[in-house]
């Protein structure tokens, strides 16, 4: 390793360093006028009462704050609850906003110095690091070492980076109260933008746009001499910093709804509820746009996109999800499941979660035309259902955390309804294939290993055969990894676009088709 | 056939495997035994150095899951041959287990040359052929060498240079010809890949020969000499001057052997119901002008167990190749060929086109005869298409029409330099021909990268 690039190392990990111990940092300390200031006007008389043998406390910790804010709380809820006076339970979660106004921290002084001492210092060493790499290397892809590195090939390191990946995950949906100073540590950076204080979802915007900035730097510098690679990485790079992080932000600064323009139902799942339409509707001509845009998008846009390219003109062009999967994920491609048996898991698992946000949806439109007299309150159950089960433990905790243990692509392949319809295009109804080189194949299983779909490339590929999968992305690795050209990624005639007979060039002792 | 008609198959390479894959397909009934004592399970052989230099691990080369033998009724036996009773028809292993058969299918492979060098069994001394010569290589360079001497510059002794390479092990490579694997490739494309050699600072000494190892006192190599004398120290040295058929078990009995195991164009040999295939195959009379009598790549592994497989299911084939193709990567560099194409060729009879890159990693060669007709092409650095190239030699294109259908054989990825555009260029400027040179889409114009 060169000297820069432990430099680039070492400033990574200190950043890493700060981002962990910053959330710890601070004493807490809460008033009546602070309660009221952060609760919605039907609970402030009663938050303030609840709270109030907190008033004159400090609490040295996150910890100790959220642990008495939890006993003064609950302690007022469970005895409603036992006495199922369901009506006047507080069912809302105040944690993050009281936390987030309670705390006096270092951080809340000087947000700018704190994030460029840990997001900051962890771009700073990721861009060293990924920048110098295999300079001084003839152009071509080296994938040298991947199954000998503990980071990549599930060893102690990738172990740790997954439970770290998860443990955040779980953090960030279920108790972000305890990341307040993370938060106060972008809010300047988020009024700049919005005009609005920062969110624990602002953070995590601004994080995961800078995570594909830095890894897509490392694509570039390893798919180097691949210009479709470098085309495709940087396509999701700007789509992530533009479309998915900066335009909704300033959308809100102009007073228009929060919208990411390339965001598609049913991964965008909830485009359709009941908040999201009032949204639309009560925001003129720009909210008008953006329902009928997205209406677009669902039934004309996937539709003709993926019948002339295939679904990658989404998955690993366009998509957020796909944008960090493709730069983020990319060390641990070679790690999804390749078996036959987990391919037949994916299609049950995939088009069972589309089938289920599309029934979710339905309901939901129905209920919303009927007045909610059709439903009622059950949408939202199935919403919070939904949003826990999938919006936020299927694609946060294991598409993400995941990474290391099952392969970049756990989410997309296992999970994504809007995969899932995509593919049913694709599978039926597209010009795009890979096609295989005659006769040229060596079964060496390069593509089959770099696969992040886990798609066995190469059981077509030594057949002679196109690959016809509703699963492919098109990331193109396959192709780039095969050490004889095999593999091209094409958009074609639907004509023999699928070939059932396996025909290999180069053998006139038997004749296939007679 | 039923189910009491036992073929056993002598190997699990590609050729023994694909025939045994394709006698299930034709024969459902037939019983099927596939032995090795290499490897339980067939592996990519061609694959080994990816797993040294951890691309991958030794289960990614399995191109089969465990369960696809027995899900298509092929037992696999793990055992070595020690000796066959043709006239009783019965197989006796190394562990002393006895099997007998009705037919049987010889795909014994190769094995790595070895030309009686003094030293040439001393410790850290091998050839790359099988799954043991990999774990026997990883043992051997994982500490303590300081270099490592290739001998013979053919398509292993590169990739053993890569693997070293990758362990950051100094390379030596002695190559006793001019140019390297300029038997097989044009002084140009030798010259390219030379060059690229070089590149990865791998230590290439053309019309270098190998005189002996020299081992140290504890039987291990420590250097070699060369015919001109230079000692160079080393404490790994691979040997890579070409492969033989593994046939030693089959000498002495009634089996017609030479350099292989002798068979005719149905891979039948001397005794009646048994077969070779594959590498270790010796045909008696070549199968086609521009082939050897023994075939030893992938591909034609692959084709003479496809072939054999109707032949063992009641359709007796006779092996008839089709137009020739290959190919390979030289460390970053691919190279692909497809037809006819020496090392050397009478120009009076054979025209050349020879188009490369001024960044000289990149080039395209086609001969063609007097006439104009293609004969073959050798690309590197690029892709093409082997239907097309299979098509247009089948079919005898006139060379012209070849580089005006270009950009249709191009099997570059989207986005790719459109190489063919220059050797069309190339071509007009030096043959002529009534053609138009292919024109960059708008697309590409904006987006593609430059020539």
């Amino acid at each position: 390793m060169k000297t820069i690039q432990k430099i680039g190392l070492v400033l990574f990990l200190m950043g890493l360093g700060a981002f962990i111990l910053v959330p710890f940092l601070g004493s807490y300390s809460i008033d009546e006028a602070l309660v009221r200031a952060n609760t919605k006007d039907i609970h402030q008389e009663k938050m303030a009462e609840i709270l109030a043998p907190m008033y004159g406390e400090t609490y040295s910790s996150n910890f100790a704050f959220l642990g008495a804010f939890g006993d003064n709380f609950n302690a007022y809820n469970d005895q409603l609850k036992d006495q199922s006076l369901w009506d006047q339970v507080i069912w809302d979660d105040y944690r993050f906003a009281l936390a987030k106004a309670a705390v006096i921290s270092p951080v809340t002084e000087n947000p700018w110095l704190f994030l460029f001492l840990s997001i900051g210092l962890a771009v700073l060493g990721g861009l060293l690091y990924n920048l110098p790499s295999h300079a001084g290397e003839p152009e071509g892809i080296k994938n040298n070492g991947i199954f000998h590195s503990s980071m990549k090939a599930k060893g102690w390191l990738g172990m740790l980076t997954g439970s770290f990946l998860i443990l955040f995950y779980i953090v960030l949906y279920w108790y972000p109260a305890f990341l307040v100073n993370l938060v106060w540590m972008v809010n300047p950076f988020s009024e700049m933008l919005s005009g609005n204080p920062a969110s624990q979802w602002f953070l995590y915007g601004l994080i995961y746009t800078l995570a594909i900035s830095v890894m897509g730097v490392r694509m570039f510098r390893k798919y180097r001499g691949n210009k479709y690679q470098q085309l495709r990485t940087a396509s999701v790079m700007f789509f992530q910093t533009a479309f998915a992080f900066l335009i909704p932000e300033v959308l809100v600064l102009l007073n228009q709804p929060y919208f990411d323009f390339k965001n598609i139902w049913p991964l965008d799942y909830d485009f359709f509820y009941d908040y999201q339409m009032d949204t639309f509707l009560s925001s003129g001509g720009v909210g008008m746009f953006m329902l009928i845009w997205g209406i677009l998008l669902i039934i004309i846009g996937v539709p003709l996109f993926t019948y002339f390219f295939g679904k990658r003109w989404y998955c690993s062009w366009v998509c957020g999800c796909g944008g960090l999967a493709e730069t983020v994920g990319d060390p641990f491609r070679q790690l999804s499941d390749k078996s036959v048996k987990a391919w037949k898991y994916e299609r049950v698992i995939v088009h069972s979660v589309l089938v289920l946000s599309v029934v979710m949806t339905a309901v939901t439109i129905a209920n919303y035309f009927s007045g909610f007299s059709f439903l009622g309150n059950v949408t939202n159950q199935l919403h919070s259902f939904y949003g826990f089960a999938i919006g936020s433990a299927f694609a946060g905790v294991v598409g993400t955390g995941f990474y290391p243990f099952m392969g970049n692509r756990v989410w997309c392949r296992f999970g994504c309804p809007l995969a899932a319809y995509l593919g049913i295009v694709q599978r039926f109804k597209s010009r795009f294939r890979i096609t295989t080189n005659g006769g040229q194949c060596i079964s060496c299983g390069n593509c089959s290993t770099y696969c992040e779909m886990g798609i066995d490339v190469r059981a077509y590929a030594q057949k002679g055969q196109n690959i016809v999968r509703s699963s492919c992305v098109g990331c193109g690795v396959c192709s780039a990894v095969c050490p004889r050209g095999v593999l091209k990624l094409e958009n074609g005639p639907e004509d023999g676009r699928i070939h059932e007979l396996p025909i290999i060039i180069g053998n006139n002792s038997i004749k296939l088709n007679v | 056939m039923s189910a009491n008609h036992h073929v056993v198959i002598i190997g699990n390479g590609i050729a023994g495997i694909t025939c045994a894959r394709h006698l299930r397909k034709l024969d459902d009934q037939v019983k099927i035994t596939v032995i090795s004592g290499e490897s339980t399970y067939f592996f990519s052989r061609t694959a080994l150095m990816y797993v040294y230099m951890g691309h991958m691990k030794f289960e990614h080369i399995q191109p089969y899951e465990n369960w696809f033998w027995e899900k298509n009724r092929i037992d696999l036996k793990e055992d070595w041959v020690e000796k066959i009773d043709f006239q009783g028809k019965n197989l006796e292993f190394k562990s002393g287990e006895k099997l007998s058969f009705d037919e049987l299918v010889i795909a014994s492979g190769s094995k790595p040359n070895k030309f009686g060098w003094p030293g040439q069994d001393l410790k850290g001394v091998q050839g790359l052929y099988s799954k043991q010569d990999l774990e026997l290589m990883e043992e051997s360079t994982k500490e303590g060498v300081q270099r490592a001497v290739i001998v013979g510059g053919g398509l292993i002794g590169i990739e053993m240079a890569e693997m070293l390479a990758y362990k950051k092990i100094p390379v030596t490579f002695l190559v006793r010809e001019v140019g390297f694997w300029d038997n097989v490739l044009p002084k140009d494309e030798s010259h390219l890949v030379g060059r690229h050699i070089r590149e990865h600072h791998i230590d290439l000494r053309l019309e270098s020969e190998l005189q002996e190892i020299i081992g140290d006192s504890e039987g291990r190599v420590r250097a070699v000499r060369t015919k001109s004398g230079e000692e160079i120290p080393c404490q790994f040295v691979g040997l890579t001057a070409g492969v033989t058929p593994n046939i030693d078990f089959l000498r002495n009995s009634d089996l017609e052997v030479n350099r292989g195991v002798k068979v005719d164009l149905s891979f039948q040999t001397n005794i009646p119901n048994v077969y070779a295939i594959g590498d270790c195959a010796e045909f008696h009379q070549a199968p086609a002008a521009d082939r050897k009598p023994i075939e030893q790549i992938w591909y034609t592994g692959r084709m003479h167990g496809e072939t054999l497989a109707h032949t063992l299911a009641g359709k007796r084939l006779q092996y008839q190749p089709g137009i020739w193709f290959n190919s390979a990567k030289f460390l970053d560099i691919e190279y692909q060929t497809y037809g006819t194409v020496p090392a050397t060729w009478e120009s009076e009879m054979i025209k050349s086109f020879y188009w490369e890159h001024s960044g000289g990693k990149v080039a395209f060669r086609m001969l063609m005869e007097n006439s104009g007709i293609i004969l073959g092409i050798n690309n590197f650095g690029f892709r093409l298409r082997h239907a097309f190239f299979d098509k247009a030699i089948r079919e005898k294109w006139e060379a012209s029409k070849v580089i005006a259908n270009l950009e249709k054989a191009n099997f570059d990825p989207e986005f790719f330099a459109p190489y063919y555009i220059e050797i069309q260029k190339a071509f007009k400027n030096q043959f002529g021909g009534d053609f138009a040179i292919s024109k960059k889409s708008f697309i590409q114009k904006l987006f593609g990268a430059r020539v």
